[in-house]
């Protein structure tokens, strides 16, 4: 039965694409007759002007293109012309060390939070007037303070990563089941133990919750800031293709950028999967 | 009874209501139990039991009084004092052998790997979950989650265990099964056991001692009805022993009535002397006679027991 649903579904998302890319086809190919010009002419000015073709690419230019950029993903022929694979390693180590750094501040400092009610209560005004603050607002005071680019890139990454994580991690921590605790508590486990065999299994499922949506805000957010602080990373690669009126590697960096984030996604989906356990 | 292992002495529960109004759930409870012994605490939802229970665990405090166990009073929770649990309570990201395995190392923290994992698998043989070892809670069935309960609750071998309506949430047949596998390592073990019940039954099959408490709040301890039948008593013929129907209809009558009445009605109640109710001695008032017997009682011959 859900064998066969799958397959159904696959059919059916294998339809959708073809259907897209038919669509993108027929949109964008070339329409108007070939119109008499010289032919030096007819060359700077490229297909669109003499075959009236789009000026959107179509699928077959972008899969071309594609097919090219992953021949040769690594190559580097200077500041504005990196492979693919190398602006986006930039982006994933920025985002994995803004990431990380926010794990190691938000998982320890909403464990005290949530153990302590007094802490809670004193600290969440702060929580819940700098969590709805655009992670990059701070740039430009990051950029100021900090004084590098790169390093700023990270810190807004950092600071839009340790929300979700903090507040889940306050959640899971707190609302451990009182029972659980009863437990720890008539077998006189001393608080630290206490912390790391009840309240932390516990609390693992709601914090790999809120490190999964980090993920995904910070990938969202990398992007952005990127472009902002340029030079490297798959942010600046869409800007500056934009710059070059290159709009099949445009097109090719989103559909990138869409991968890339839902394999981080998978990743935690399957650290929370592992650490959850039904009762 | 001379001898008081647990004795509670005075104790009240109160709670600050709305309005700087305390409300209190029971005051001036007395009540106290021998080595060995089994108690089985009646009464209706609200009236403290919990309360009492988790006092006695320590996971809660008195308002007043104190509570003295084996000659010290109790200040907190104790290893001496097992806990079984209602809804169980196991750690789900831990296998049976995990779970049980936490207590024992809880215990004795010195102890290798090996010598909590042999000490934690006698406990799971003993309440027969024998292959079940290394299987989640997630993968057991309600009652054996229970066992598993009441193995983690021996295993740390304590010196009273303490349940509160460890098999409310079992369906009839299970409940008969675990009931006889407590009962059975009760006895063989010379366990203090107190323990909470809504099912009259059960109380009459396991304890040897029924605490009577009225509705609450200001709920009082009644009644200490003690049990009649004999010690080697088995499940499924107690209801054919001559006292049984007069043991029960006693109990019912006062869940039914008197436990809403009972302060009206006895107005000079000694909290610290409650009347001991010895049903079918001479001489003793009780609510409601038994039935004819309509069979013998034959002790020894209880299928219950012969394991």
């Amino acid at each position: 039965m859900t064998s066969s649903l799958r397959l159904r579904a696959g059919l059916v998302s294998i339809v959708l694409l073809a259907a897209f890319l038919g669509i993108w086809h027929l949109a964008t190919r070339s329409t108007a007759p070939v119109t008499t010009m010289s032919p030096e002419y007819a060359k700077l000015m490229g297909l669109t002007a003499t075959q009236g073709k789009s000026a959107m690419p179509g699928p077959l230019d972008v899969g071309a293109k594609l097919w090219e950029h992953l021949k040769r993903p690594f190559y580097d022929n200077g500041p504005n012309d990196k492979g693919l694979g190398i602006q986006l390693a930039y982006s994933i180590a920025r985002v994995g060390t803004g990431y990380l750094l926010a794990v190691l501040v938000a998982i320890p400092l909403g464990f005290l939070i949530g153990m302590s009610p007094l802490l809670s209560k004193a600290l969440d005004p702060f929580i819940q007037v700098l969590k709805p603050i655009s992670p990059l607002a701070w740039m430009p005071l990051a950029l100021y303070t900090i004084k590098d680019s790169s390093v700023s890139a990270i810190f807004v990454i950092f600071i839009c990563s340790i929300w979700p994580m903090l507040l889940n991690t306050v959640f899971g921590v707190a609302t451990v089941r009182k029972e659980w605790i009863n437990v720890a508590r008539t077998l006189e486990v001393g608080t630290v133990r206490r912390a790391f065999t009840v309240i932390l299994p516990a609390a693992a499922p709601t914090i790999l919750t809120g490190m999964r949506i980090s993920i995904g805000i910070a990938w969202l957010v990398i992007v952005a800031a990127e472009m902002l602080v340029g030079g490297t990373g798959i942010g600046y690669f869409v800007w500056n293709e934009w710059n070059n009126l290159s709009i099949t590697n445009v097109i090719i960096a989103i559909l990138l950028i869409g991968i890339v984030g839902m394999l981080l996604d998978q990743i935690l989906a399957r650290f929370t999967r592992m650490v959850t356990f039904p009762e | 009874m001379t001898d008081k292992f647990i004795s509670i002495e005075g104790i009240a529960k109160r709670y600050p209501g709305a309005g700087g109004v305390t409300t209190t759930i029971f005051e001036n409870l007395w009540l106290s139990m021998a080595r060995g012994e089994f108690a089985c605490v009646i009464g209706h939802s609200g009236c403290g039991k919990t309360t009492v229970l988790n006092i006695l665990a320590g996971l809660d405090a008195p308002s007043e009084g104190a509570v003295i166990v084996d000659g010290q009073a109790i200040s907190g929770t104790s290893l001496d004092r097992a806990v079984i649990f209602q809804s169980h309570a196991l750690l789900p990201w831990r296998t049976v052998l995990g779970n049980v395995a936490y207590a024992v190392s809880s215990k004795w923290r010195s102890w290798d790997r090996a010598k909590v994992r042999a000490h934690a698998q006698a406990f799971i043989d003993l309440v027969g979950l024998s292959g079940s070892e290394h299987k989640r809670p997630s993968e057991l069935s309600g009652g054996m989650k229970q066992r598993v309960g009441i193995a983690r609750a021996l295993s740390i071998t304590p010196k009273m265990m303490l349940m509160d309506e460890p098999f409310s949430a079992l369906d009839a047949l299970t409940r008969g099964t675990l009931q006889d596998e407590v009962r059975r390592i009760c006895l063989e073990t010379g366990q203090t056991a107190f323990m909470i019940t809504h099912d009259v039954d059960e109380a009459i099959y396991l304890a040897d001692k029924i605490f009577l408490m009225t509705n609450g709040p200001g709920a009082v301890l009644a009644e200490v009805v003690e049990n009649p039948l004999p010690r080697d008593r088995g499940r499924t013929d107690l209801h054919r022993h001559p006292l049984y129907y007069a043991l029960r209809n006693h109990i019912i009558d006062f869940l039914v009535t008197r436990s809403k009445t009972f302060a009206a009605e006895a107005p000079n109640h000694d909290p610290r002397n409650v009347p001991v109710v010895q049903i079918g001695k001479p001489g003793l008032s009780i609510a409601s006679t038994g039935e004819e017997p309509r069979q013998t009682w034959m002790p020894g011959t209880n299928p219950g027991l012969s394991a």
